[in-house]
């Protein structure tokens, strides 16, 4: 017996590498959501949604039956899974160009008819994949490919918050923000998703978790850079918390 | 076997897909289909199926994707613009190999156009509508029997094939009443086995990845090769149309759908003014019946194409007329039924 154990990754990962820029945050967002569901041991039954976007290879890493959405369709996409299989665990991994402009219907009326599905919602403030244009998220002043001369208010109009718009629906169970620039935050993170899984085991209702992100490559800045900016910018405009939490209280 | 029974057309096919197996229906009103939905929203829960309305076609027909992935059989109905809305879900339906049932019940477009019946969607149907090298299998229906002979058919070769397949009727089939004869439930348990891809949680098995994706173009050109075989088969099994006193006819009516119907009136009053007419009618619109068709073309000295548009179908007579005889059309816009009288007065004055 080595006295070392070699390092073993959760078994809802398959082991594949991870084909995200360096300094990008999927790759620990992916981790966490993989470790939960070891956790809950609910591997056999978990069905995932990738979205459109960076994270579009999402199934491929994970070791669950897993499908492609439409841009923005996720949402619609899992409605229709998790009310074939009731029994099944649903969930929907979405970037804020995906969630945030194109699906933002489908978001919202999952959210407040309260369906018992999960989504980890990724807001990098920047579409990624197409190389760096604005996305709703992004914040005034902030430069990107179709917004040259930085976000107006005017022109661009304002960074949509989506935490906030979707605390106030009624169907959901549990909605948070976070981030995971620092070891703390990872945990927190971690704490965030499980809850939002449970709210779903539970038949509480719809679970989200906003986790702020970088995208150094697109941001034009180093991943040590990106996590900094994370925390002076991104931070400020979207401000961390649990917004609701009815987790344990259906039935 | 069944009594018949008296029902409007709208709720025959919804009946049809339950007993066809379907407990699935996510949907969107729209005229002249909404007493399909309705019917879904009050009959799927007295067989403990599950109906939801969704926020709009797209959401509709990302549910009836989602559902899909499950393996078990789904539907919707919507009327036109709601299916131009849904056609980015019909080509990733198609792209991920799911099976699945529409029925357009078509209106007078294009853009808002009317609620009163159409044929006018004929090439988004047979010729695309969603991007990419797909196709569907379409059914015409003439009367509320065939339609609901057809549903169950449209769901059994969705399954056989994992394609797409879709009813086309038109507003005047789903408003109609007609004595219909329903088929017998079928056994749920006896439906077709989908455990070899369906997504259902990889409990003891290797993942099942369900996608239109693939990011290396020899892989999706593999994909597309896939599909294009699985299209070949269905052309060469699935073609349907019905003959209708064609065995001496010098005049060749194509016709589909209610117009079908009303042109066998036609023939039988042209056979009563002494022009020996008969009807072609295409069921499966796509596979088209091209060499059905062109057995025609030695014996018949025209061809007349009717329809409620302004002339799709009459390119695929064309095509199987391939130039041999004359191939003339008459076709109603707008939502217009064109009457027996006045195609018959077409048809002298072509003759």
């Amino acid at each position: 017996m080595p006295y070392v154990e070699k390092f073993k990754g959760p078994k809802a990962l398959n082991g594949k590498e991870f084909t995200y820029c360096p300094g990008c945050h999927h790759g620990i967002i992916h981790r966490l959501v993989a470790e939960v569901i070891d956790e809950l041991g609910i591997q056999g039954k978990t069905l995932m949604v990738s979205p459109v976007g960076c994270s579009v290879f999402g199934y491929e890493f994970f070791e669950l039956d897993g499908t492609v959405a439409a841009h923005g369709r996720a949402p619609a996409v899992a409605t229709g899974m998790k009310r074939a299989t009731p029994d099944k665990v649903v969930f929907t991994y979405q970037g804020d160009g995906d969630l945030a402009a194109i699906g933002t219907a489908e978001i919202i009326h999952a959210a407040n008819r309260g369906e018992k599905i999960t989504t980890i919602f990724v807001n990098n403030a920047i579409y990624g994949m197409t190389g760096g244009q604005m996305a709703p998220t992004t914040l005034l002043g902030m430069k990107t490919t179709t917004s040259p001369y930085g976000r107006r208010a005017e022109v661009e109009g304002h960074p949509i918050h989506m935490s906030e718009v979707i605390k106030e629906l009624d169907g959901v169970a549990y909605l948070a923000r976070t981030k995971v620039n620092t070891p703390m935050d990872v945990k927190k993170t971690k704490a965030a998703i499980k809850k939002a899984f449970e709210a779903q085991l539970n038949g509480d209702g719809f679970g989200m978790v906003e986790i702020l992100s970088t995208c150094p490559t697109n941001w034009g800045v180093s991943p040590v850079e990106a996590n900094k900016w994370l925390e002076e910018n991104l931070v400020k405009e979207y401000p961390l918390g649990t917004f609701i939490d009815k987790v344990g209280e259906a039935k | 076997m069944a009594e018949k029974v008296m029902v409007k057309g709208t709720e025959a096919i919804g009946e049809a897909a339950i007993r066809a197996g379907c407990r699935l229906y996510y949907g969107y009103p729209i005229t002249p289909q909404s007493e399909l939905t309705e019917y879904m929203a009050r009959r799927l829960p007295e067989v403990e199926g599950t109906f939801l309305q969704a926020e709009s076609e797209v959401a509709a027909v990302n549910m009836i994707y989602g559902a899909a992935c499950t393996g078990r059989r789904v539907f919707t109905s919507t009327s036109s613009p709601g299916f131009s809305l849904m056609q980015e879900g019909v080509s990733y339906i198609a792209g991920a190999e799911l099976p699945a049932v529409f029925v357009n019940v078509v209106r007078g477009g294009p853009g808002l156009g009317d609620i009163q019946p159409g044929q006018c969607d004929y090439f988004q149907a047979t010729k695309g509508g969603g991007h990419g090298d797909y196709r569907m299998v379409v059914y015409g229906p003439e009367s509320l029997q065939e339609a609901v002979e057809l549903t169950s058919k449209a769901f059994d070769v969705a399954d056989k094939y994992r394609v797409v397949s879709m009813l086309l009727a038109d507003g005047l089939l789903g408003q109609m009443m007609e004595p219909v004869e329903f088929p017998d439930f079928v056994d749920l348990n006896t439906l077709p086995d989908h455990s070899s891809w369906a997504m259902t949680g990889n409990e003891g098995r290797e993942a099942h990845k369900v996608t239109s994706f693939n990011i290396d173009p020899y892989g999706l050109e593999e994909m597309n090769e896939r599909y294009q075989a699985t299209y070949k088969k269905i052309i060469e099994n699935e073609q349907m149309h019905e003959e209708y006193m064609l065995e001496d006819a010098d005049v060749v009516i194509v016709a589909y759908g209610t117009i079908g119907r009303i042109a066998k009136s036609v023939a039988k009053m042209a056979r009563e003014q002494g022009i020996k007419a008969g009807v072609f009618r295409p069921i499966t619109l796509w596979p088209y019946p091209y060499e059905a068709l062109s057995k025609f073309t030695d014996q018949a000295k025209l061809f007349f194409t009717v329809e409620m548009s302004a002339g799709q179908m009459v390119e695929d007579v064309k095509l199987s007329v391939n130039g041999k005889k004359p191939v003339e059309f008459y076709g109603r816009m707008g939502g217009v039924v064109p009457t027996p009288t006045e195609i018959l007065n077409k048809l002298k004055e072509l003759v």
